[in-house]
C-alpha cells in the first residue's frame, strides 16, 4: 500500500515587521502573505519520500479561506490534494486546540506520516508538531535534520540536540519537524501550477470532522492572549572612538572590562 | 493559597547524558519566585536519573523527585511517566526548559493533563487571582506577547538564559526516589544511538557570551578569528545565516529566526549587518558589540558599542587587548 505522507502547513505574514492596532492586536489583514517558510522543508521532504515509495502527499492547512492560495502553491510543486480546515468556530483557538482540529483531520485522511516545518514566523513557538503527535497519540521528533530510512512501517530520524544528534526510530504513525538543514527546496514547474488549479482541495468545518464546536475556539482554549506590544527598539549605543584599530580595542576591552565581561 | 485543584510549582530538571542541563537552575529561580508568592514550594522532577540531583535540593527545591528507569530522550516516555507523577502529585505549575526535549514533551505533558501551555517563556508571572501568565516574543522578535495559562495545571516551557540560575545555598530540601510509571507510553520509538558533539565548542543556546561572525567577513577563514576571539572571552561561536549558507560554518551555529534564538549577556557580531531574521533570534542580549565597516547598518545601531572597521585588523587587536587585560599575553 502506497505511503500516506501529510504535510502540515500554514500561511503566514510575508515580513514579521507588522504594526499592532488600537485593539492591541497584531494587524495582518492586507499585507503581503505567503506559505510559512520553514513549511518549504517539509514539503520537499514529504516529495522526495513520495518518489522514493510511491506515496502520496496531502496538504493540510487550517485558517481563514485565503488558506487556499498556500495550499495550492504547495500542490503546484507535486503534491497530490488538499484539505482546508476553515470554521468560524475554529477562531481564536490556541495551539493545543488548533492541534487537535489538525490531528482530527489527518486521522480522518488517513495520514501515516505527517510533517511539519519547525516552526511559524508568526506566533511560532515550533509546539504545534508535538501537540498534533500528543492528540494522534503517536510518536513523534521535532528539530529533525535527516530522514535516515523510511518504509510504510517505520522512520528513521537523526534529530539535532543541543549537545549533538539523536538518531530515533519510530513506528508509524508518525509525526515529524523538519529543521531547513534537510533539504534545498524545488520550485514549482509551469506543469505543476497548471495541475495545481484543477487539483482537489477539500474543505473541512468542524461538523466535517466530528468535532464538538463547544471544545473549539478561543472560549474552550485553556490559554489566551492578553496583550501584544511592539519590542521597543535597543536605546542608541556609542560609537567606540579611536583613529587606530588598537585604539578602538583598547577602548572597547575597556568597556567590557567595566561590564565586567573580561 | 493551595485549593484542592493543586498546589506547589514542579520543575522539570533536564539531564543529557546523566549530567543536569544548566537551565534546570534557571527554571530552580523561576520557580521560587512562584512558588514564594503562592505560598508553595517548589519540587523538582528528574527523569531517570543525574549526577548531583542533591543540587537542585541544595539550590532550593525543597523536594527532588527521581523518577527511575525513565529515558528522558524518548518524547513518549518521558511524557507518560511525568504525566502519571503529576496526576498524582497534583502541582498547580508546572515548568520545563524550552529545549529539544522540553518542546518536545511539554505539549504531550499538556494533553495528557488536559492543562494549557505557555511556550518558550522569557518571563513569568501571576496574575490578581495567582495564575500564570508569561512573556514570550512573536513575530521575528518584533512582538511581546502575555499569554494567560487558565488551566489547573499550567505548564509552561522557559527559555534558556532567561533567569539566573539558581545557586546551591545549603537548601535542605529531601531527594525521593520512585519508580517512573511509562507503562501509557506504548514502545513506539526506537533509541537508536547519540552522537556526542565532539567539537568541544559551547552551545550557543546556554552561552553567557557569544562570538558570531558573517558574510561580512567575506571568508570561511573569518572564522578562524571568530573562534580565536570567542576563545579569549571565553565565548561560544555563533554565525549568520548568509555565512551558514555559504558552507562557512556548520548549521548549528546559526543564530535566528532560521536558526536558534539565544539570549547571552554578552552578544559581539562581526561582519553582520543585522538582517531582521538575525536579529529577532538575539536583540534581547544584555549587551551587543558590533564591528563592521558599514556604521549605518541595523545592527552597528542596534549595538551598545559599534565599532567601525575592517574585521580583519580590529579582531587581532582585541584578542591583544584581551590577553594584555587577562594578564595571558
Amino acid at each position: 500500500m502506497a505511503l500516506k505522507i501529510a504535510v502540515c502547513i500554514k500561511r503566514t505574514p510575508a515580513s514579521t515587521s507588522v504594526a499592532i492596532d488600537a485593539s492591541g492586536k497584531v494587524q495582518t489583514k492586507g499585507l503581503p502573505h505567503g506559505i510559512n517558510p520553514f513549511d518549504e522543508y517539509a514539503l520537499e521532504e514529504a516529495l522526495r519520500i513520495k518518489e522514493k515509495l510511491d506515496g502520496t502527499v496531502t496538504v493540510v492547512s487550517a485558517g481563514e479561506a485565503e488558506a487556499e492560495e498556500v495550499i495550492r502553491g504547495a500542490l503546484a510543486l507535486g503534491c497530490d490534494d488538499g484539505i482546508l480546515l476553515a470554521d468560524p468556530a475554529f477562531a481564536g483557538s490556541d495551539g493545543t486546540v488548533t492541534a487537535s482540529i489538525l490531528a482530527a483531520a489527518l486521522r480522518k485522511a488517513g495520514a501515516q506520516l505527517v510533517l511539519f516545518g519547525k516552526e511559524t514566523t508568526d506566533g511560532g513557538s515550533g509546539q504545534m508538531p508535538s501537540f498534533t503527535a500528543a492528540w494522534l497519540d503517536c510518536p513523534s521528533a521535532i528539530g529533525v535534520r535527516k530522514v535516515a530510512a523510511v518504509s510504510d512501517a517505520e522512520i528513521t530520524v537523526e534529530r539535532g540536540m543541543e549537545d549533538g544528534v539523536d538518531t530515533l526510530t519510530m513506528s508509524l504513525p508518525a509525526v515529524v519537524a523538519v529543521t531547513k538543514e534537510i533539504n534545498e527546496p524545488r520550485l514549482p514547474s509551469l506543469k505543476g501550477k497548471m495541475a495545481a488549479k484543477k487539483a482537489p482541495v477539500a474543505k473541512w468545518t468542524a461538523a466535517d470532522l466530528g468535532l464538538d464546536a463547544a471544545k473549539l475556539g478561543g472560549a474552550a482554549s485553556p490559554t489566551q492572549v492578553l496583550s501584544m506590544e511592539p519590542v521597543p527598539a535597543r536605546p542608541a549605543g556609542v560609537s567606540i572612538p579611536g583613529g587606530t584599530p588598537e585604539e578602538k580595542a583598547a577602548a572597547l576591552v575597556q568597556k567590557l572590562k567595566e561590564a565586567k565581561f573580561i | 493559597m493551595a485549593d484542592n485543584r493543586g498546589s506547589g510549582v514542579w520543575v522539570v530538571a533536564e539531564s543529557r547524558r546523566g549530567t543536569l542541563i544548566p537551565a534546570a537552575f534557571e527554571l530552580l529561580t523561576a520557580a521560587k519566585s512562584l512558588a514564594a508568592q503562592r505560598g508553595e514550594s517548589v519540587t523538582a522532577v528528574v527523569l531517570g536519573g543525574a549526577q548531583g540531583v542533591e543540587g537542585l535540593a541544595a539550590a532550593g527545591a525543597a523536594k527532588v523527585l527521581v523518577l527511575e528507569g525513565v529515558d528522558g530522550a524518548v518524547d513518549d516516555a518521558a511524557a507518560a511517566a511525568l504525566a502519571a507523577a503529576a496526576k498524582s502529585g497534583a502541582p498547580r505549575t508546572i515548568l520545563l526548559p524550552a529545549t529539544v526535549s522540553g518542546r518536545s514533551v511539554a505539549p504531550r505533558l499538556a494533553v495528557a493533563l488536559g492543562a494549557g501551555l505557555a511556550a518558550d517563556a522569557v518571563a513569568l508571572e501571576l496574575d490578581g487571582e495567582k495564575r500564570l501568565v508569561a512573556t514570550r516574543s512573536g513575530y521575528a522578535g518584533n512582538v511581546t506577547l502575555k499569554v494567560l495559562v487558565k488551566s489547573v495545571p499550567e505548564i509552561a516551557t522557559v527559555r534558556p538564559m532567561a533567569y539566573p540560575r539558581a545557586s546551591v545555598n545549603g537548601g535542605a530540601g529531601t531527594v525521593e526516589k520512585a519508580p517512573g510509571d511509562a507503562s501509557a507510553a506504548k514502545a513506539r520509538t526506537k533509541f537508536v544511538s547519540f552522537a556526542a558533539d565532539t567539537s568541544g565548542e559551547i552551545d550557543i543556546g546556554a552561552a553567557e557570551k557569544i562570538v558570531s561572525g558573517g558574510r561580512g567577513l567575506g571568508d570561511p577563514k573569518g572564522f578562524e578569528l571568530v573562534r580565536e576571539l570567542a576563545h579569549a572571552l571565553g565565548a561560544a561561536v555563533g554565525a549568520s545565516r548568509a555565512a551558514v549558507d555559504s558552507g562557512w560554518i556548520p548549521y548549528k551555529h546559526q543564530v535566528g529566526i532560521t536558526g536558534r534564538s539565544v539570549r547571552p549577556r554578552l552578544y559581539v557580531a562581526c561582519g553582520i549587518s543585522g538582517q531582521i531574521q538575525h536579529m529577532g533570534g538575539m536583540k534581547s542580549s544584555d549587551v551587543i558589540v558590533a564591528i563592521n565597516t558599514d556604521a549605518d547598518c541595523p545592527m552597528m545601531k542596534a549595538a551598545n558599542y559599534a565599532v567601525q572597521g575592517d574585521f580583519y585588523k580590529v579582531v587581532p587587536a582585541l584578542v591583544a587587548e584581551i590577553k594584555k587585560a587577562r594578564g595571558t599575553a
